[in-house]
């Protein structure tokens, strides 16, 4: 029965959304139907994207659901679309977040509404592309069609600063992906394919001229691109102004998914292209890592601003991915799969939170807060449940990630661990500080004392998200029974040059 | 018998005169609206006259159509119908006639009388179907100054204003001082080679050494043709004649001849296998995309912005020049058309936003354009993000095969300098963006209402854009099929050990 479906469905999932917002253009300008059709279409898109865990083949380390056909004939582009463990979960973790992202925007967008939700669902399909492509410029062409869609959300919908950001925002990646282009380029100059599997069989053989002297360039190309998408220390300054500015949508997305676009990247292309350079410059690049996870806790202690507390705590968790996938270890490799999964859900739920707040206040100063316990204890319930998941506490979904990347980086160098492990005990710091200053208390300014609590829709968009984080926590084993082979299968060169090395 | 001789002394068969009919049916079109233009009123001679020019339009694609079929020399080895002409022929023409679509709301709106306007464009389009079929450089000579008369005439026609007549003036002398350059390095070429034919000055210049008066005649040759382009550092008239020609004009002038002269380029540079012409062409191409984009980056003027932006553009396909032949042909004809798209597409907007007496042309008169008109700011947009060089315009593809076409001949300096290049352009483009969708206007701007004409033009446009984004194989296979009969007459073998010299 899933025969047929099993090539079909990767580009039902990725196109379904786009098609919507095509579909949407010519809806009438009824705000109403407009938000119910949205969320019916990313639901939708979520029902479809079950398929894909449903009937996968767990043992199977390869690519699933491919489909291959020619695009164009000269240069060689195919419409080549595959998932394997890592890239399916990051699949599901969009369309996961979508119909969230459609729920939490449902009363605080009243202009341009069509736009928005067209736009929001343009920005899935071109996210859902950049996992399922397997042509490096299929991935080329998803990337950098992600960049429109978010920076119109953010310039349009967003608040304060909002240009300066969205057009900081544009610039960062768009300069950054062009050393991408090139390498891509240069690779298909010299293996006349653009397609991933085959580059890599041409480079694993040996069969790319003039590979050896390009190999550095090549790596750095792709490293920069995709560092500033994670972003790493020091590329990170357009991550909180985006964040700041960006309508709750916007951040949901942009926390949950696009920086993952940078760690996935990092995971397929340059440990999957580059084994020897990756290892070549893992020393520096571990300790661009520990940096960010320092340095990003240190500086969300100091944030007077609610969504800047989280944008740099992004900046540090998302330096316990790259610090995992450095450590080319398997459970550093899990784990750095882990924390991006876990982070996209309880970031995704802490903006979702500060949206929440924001729509009723129109501020994210934590200064104007203060004892919210009281007005709001539903709101309280949830912030305190995510912000615990996100501290790392045991049996939430947190701790698994951090705890998997922190063994796999203490078998590859004990600083690392040792360094990253105060990294969780930073982040507690500041969450818990953050939650202590705006929840507990008396209630510090009087109009506060009338807000009202969380509505029945968004607790419908909140209740998903702290399901998954206390799944995710006690049955980790659910994802990691898929990842695991896919993380098996991307390390397989690097044991092979271990063993090189030991033999010598 | 030298069978050029033996040609001469034949008369003309009417296969000769089916290899020029589309020029033939040009020159009856516009005869007939000079000659109808003094017998109508002013009232109805803008619909009538410009129902004919573009009836003429129509008429020469059907005669290229005809031409198509009967490929060969004609008029004594001076004509040349190959799939590389008829290329440029569609091109032109086709500009031509969305111009036309875009002139007939414009000139109403300036309240200009149509006469000779329509006739002038025709005419000017005789010269440039000529340019690209024509082998002998005399004839080249003759057709590029039909072509230039033309366009100089036209840049002046809003007569009230002084900075058309300015324009033109300027346009006017400039121009002539180029062509005369061209027409010198045509006299040196003589006398280096003892022909004026592009094939047998091929033969000449691959056979035994090449007189140094070869190099000075090329590097005569190039100036003229240079300032055809646009190229730095003979761009200096384009901002200025930009702004002032109207704008419906200004669309014509940056594609249509353009795209001849690049044409004449071709033919010059990769038939007769131009000597010496790799360095020149690697500075004049680095030069024109760094001085274009980053004298546009200070722009408020839209004209002047798109004027830069146009040098640029020259810029990227100069750099295909320096490419080997077939894939350096083939990349600039993609170029060219792509770039003719999206660049007469954003001029249609650009002229009817103008309204009278061209008074709205600064970046400030586009804000909050995307509330106010949003076809024609979604228009704009997508013109925009074509010539930055996003995926799904054309103007993607148009970067990618000339990058790629640079990477595969080992020219990675000049690859880097273009992929900068067009980071850099990101920003002036995303600006206009910006303004149009994130800006609220200042004062009240009037747009006027959609007219049916314009309307086709930019629906053409856009589908072109896209089109060539989506499929472009189609485009690209005809342009590779054409340019590989350009290059085996151009002594490939040569060609290659020429530039193998000179690798970067």
């Amino acid at each position: 029965m899933s025969g047929g479906l099993d090539n079909l469905i990767l580009t039902l999932v990725t196109f379904i959304p786009a098609a919507g917002g095509v579909l949407l253009l010519l809806f009438p300008r009824r705000d109403r139907d407009i938000r119910v059709f949205a969320l019916i279409v990313s639901l939708l898109t979520f029902g479809l994207s079950l398929h894909l865990i449903a009937h996968v083949h767990r043992a199977l380390p390869g690519f699933q659901y491919e489909v291959d056909k020619p695009w164009i004939s000269a240069p060689n582009i195919h419409y080549h679309m595959g998932v394997d463990g890592i890239s399916m979960w990051l699949v599901l973790l969009t369309t996961f977040l979508t119909p969230l992202c459609v729920l939490i925007s449902w009363k605080s967008i009243q202009e341009r509404v069509k736009e928005f939700f067209i736009l929001l669902l343009i920005l899935e399909t071109a996210l859902i592309g950049v996992f399922t492509s397997l042509d490096l410029f299929l991935f080329y062409f998803f990337w950098e069609s992600t960049l429109i869609p978010m920076a119109l959300l953010i310039g349009i919908y967003g608040h304060g600063r909002k240009v300066y950001a969205a057009v900081k925002f544009f610039l960062y990646t768009m300069v950054a992906s062009v050393f991408m282009l090139a390498a891509m380029l240069w690779l298909y100059a010299k293996v006349g394919s653009f397609d991933f599997v085959t580059i890599q069989n041409a480079i694993r053989s040996g069969q790319v001229p003039g590979f050896a002297a390009a190999a550095p360039w090549l790596f750095l190309g792709f490293f920069v691109a995709f560092a500033v998408k994670v972003p790493l220390f020091p590329f990170h300054t357009w991550l909180p102004d985006a964040h700041v500015e960006a309508p709750t949508a916007g951040s949901v997305l942009l926390a949950g998914v696009l920086l993952k676009m940078g760690t996935y990247g990092l995971l397929r292309f340059n440990l999957g292209l580059f084994p020897e350079q990756s290892r070549h410059n893992a020393a520096w690049i571990a300790v661009l890592a520990l940096i960010g996870i320092v340095y990003g806790a240190l500086v969300a202690m100091v944030q007077p601003n609610l969504k800047k507390v989280i944008a740099y705590s992004s900046v540090s968790h998302l330096g316990f991915v790259v610090l995992g996938i450095f450590s080319f270890t398997q459970a550093g490799l899990n784990g750095a799969m882990f924390v991006m999964l876990a982070h996209g859900v309880s970031t995704g739920a802490l903006f979702m939170l500060a949206g929440i707040i924001y729509e009723r206040k129109h501020t994210y100063e934590i200064a104007d807060m203060g004892g919210l316990a009281t007005p709001m204890p539903n709101y309280a319930t949830f912030f305190s449940f995510i912000v615990l998941a996100s501290v790392g506490l045991p049996l939430l979904n947190g701790f698994v990630g951090e705890f998997l990347v922190l063994s796999g980086a203490f078998q590859a160098n004990p600083w690392y661990g040792v360094i990253g492990a105060t990294g969780v005990i930073w982040s507690a710091c500041y969450l818990l500080w953050m939650y202590q200053r705006v929840f507990f208390g008396k209630v510090t300014h009087a109009e506060n004392n009338t807000l009202p609590d969380l509505s029945a829709r968004e607790q419908l968009a909140l209740w998903p998200t702290a399901i998954a984080a206390l799944v995710m926590g006690v049955a980790p084993l659910l994802w990691l029974n898929v990842i695991d082979p896919a993380v098996h299968a991307t390390l397989a060169p690097f044991t092979q040059l271990a063993g090189k090395v030991v033999g010598q | 018998m030298n069978p050029a001789l033996q040609a001469a002394q034949s008369i003309p068969a009417a296969v000769d005169y089916v290899r020029i009919l589309p020029e033939i049916v040009l020159a009856i079109f516009g005869m007939a609206i000079m000659v109808l233009d003094p017998l109508m009123d002013e009232k109805n001679s803008q619909k009538i006259l410009g129902g004919i020019g573009l009836a003429g339009t129509v008429a020469a694609l059907l005669s290229t159509w005809a031409m198509a079929q009967s490929p060969g020399l004609a008029f004594y080895n001076m004509v040349r119908v190959d799939g590389f002409s008829v290329f440029f022929h569609v091109l032109v023409i086709a500009i031509a006639s969305v111009v036309i679509l875009t002139s007939y709301g414009y000139m109403a709106v300036q309240r200009i009388r149509a006469g000779e306007y329509y006739g002038l464009i025709l005419f000017g389009l005789v010269g440039m179907c000529l340019m690209s079929s024509a082998l002998e450089l005399v004839l080249i000579f003759i057709a590029l100054e039909i072509s230039s008369i033309s366009t100089y005439i036209l840049a002046g026609f809003r007569r009230r204003s002084a900075i058309s007549s300015e324009s033109s003036l300027k346009y006017f002398l400039l121009g002539s001082f180029a062509t005369s350059f061209f027409l010198y390095g045509v006299a040196l070429m003589f006398g280096a080679t003892g022909s004026t034919n592009i094939d047998e000055i091929s033969v000449a210049l691959n056979s035994g050494p090449i007189p140094m008066l070869a190099y000075v005649a090329m590097a005569l040759m190039f100036v003229g043709l240079g300032f055809k382009v646009a190229a730095a550092p003979f761009h200096v008239w384009t901002p200025d004649v930009y702004e002032g020609a109207p704008a419906p004009i200004v669309g014509f002038m940056s594609t249509a001849p353009k795209a001849a002269a690049f044409a004449v380029l071709l033919r010059v540079v990769f038939e007769a296998n131009a000597p010496g012409r790799f360095w020149l062409i690697w500075i004049l191409a680095a030069l024109s995309m760094t001085l274009g984009n980053v004298a546009a980056l200070v722009q408020t003027n839209i004209k002047r912005l798109l004027a830069y932006s146009s040098i640029a553009h020259a810029g990227y396909m100069l750099v295909a020049f320096a490419a080997t032949p077939q894939l350096g042909t083939s990349a600039v004809m993609f170029y060219a058309a792509s770039y003719a798209a999206m660049n007469v597409g954003a001029f249609a907007v650009v002229s009817h936003l103008a309204n009278a007496g061209e008074r709205y042309v600064t970046l400030e008169d586009y804000a909050g354009l995307g509330r106010r008109a949003p076809v024609l700011a979604g228009a704009l947009g997508i013109f925009l993000i074509s010539l930055i060089g996003i995926p799904i315009t054309g103007g993607f593809f148009a970067k990618f095969y000339v990058f790629s076409a640079a990477l595969q001949s080992n020219l990675v300096g000049l690859t880097i300098i273009g992929l900068i290049n067009s980071a850099i352009g990101a920003y002036y483009y995303l600006k206009v963006i910006v303004v149009m969708y994130m800006r609220e206007p200042r004062e009240e701007v009037p747009v006027l209402p959609l007219s049916p004409s314009l309307g086709l033009a930019l629906a053409i446009t856009l589908a072109a854009t896209l089109y060539l984004g989506v499929v472009p194989g189609n485009v690209l296979e005809f342009a590779q099929r054409s340019a590989a009969s350009l290059v085996q007459r151009g002594a490939t073998e040569a060609a290659g050990v020429q530039i193998s010299k000179h690798r970067l």
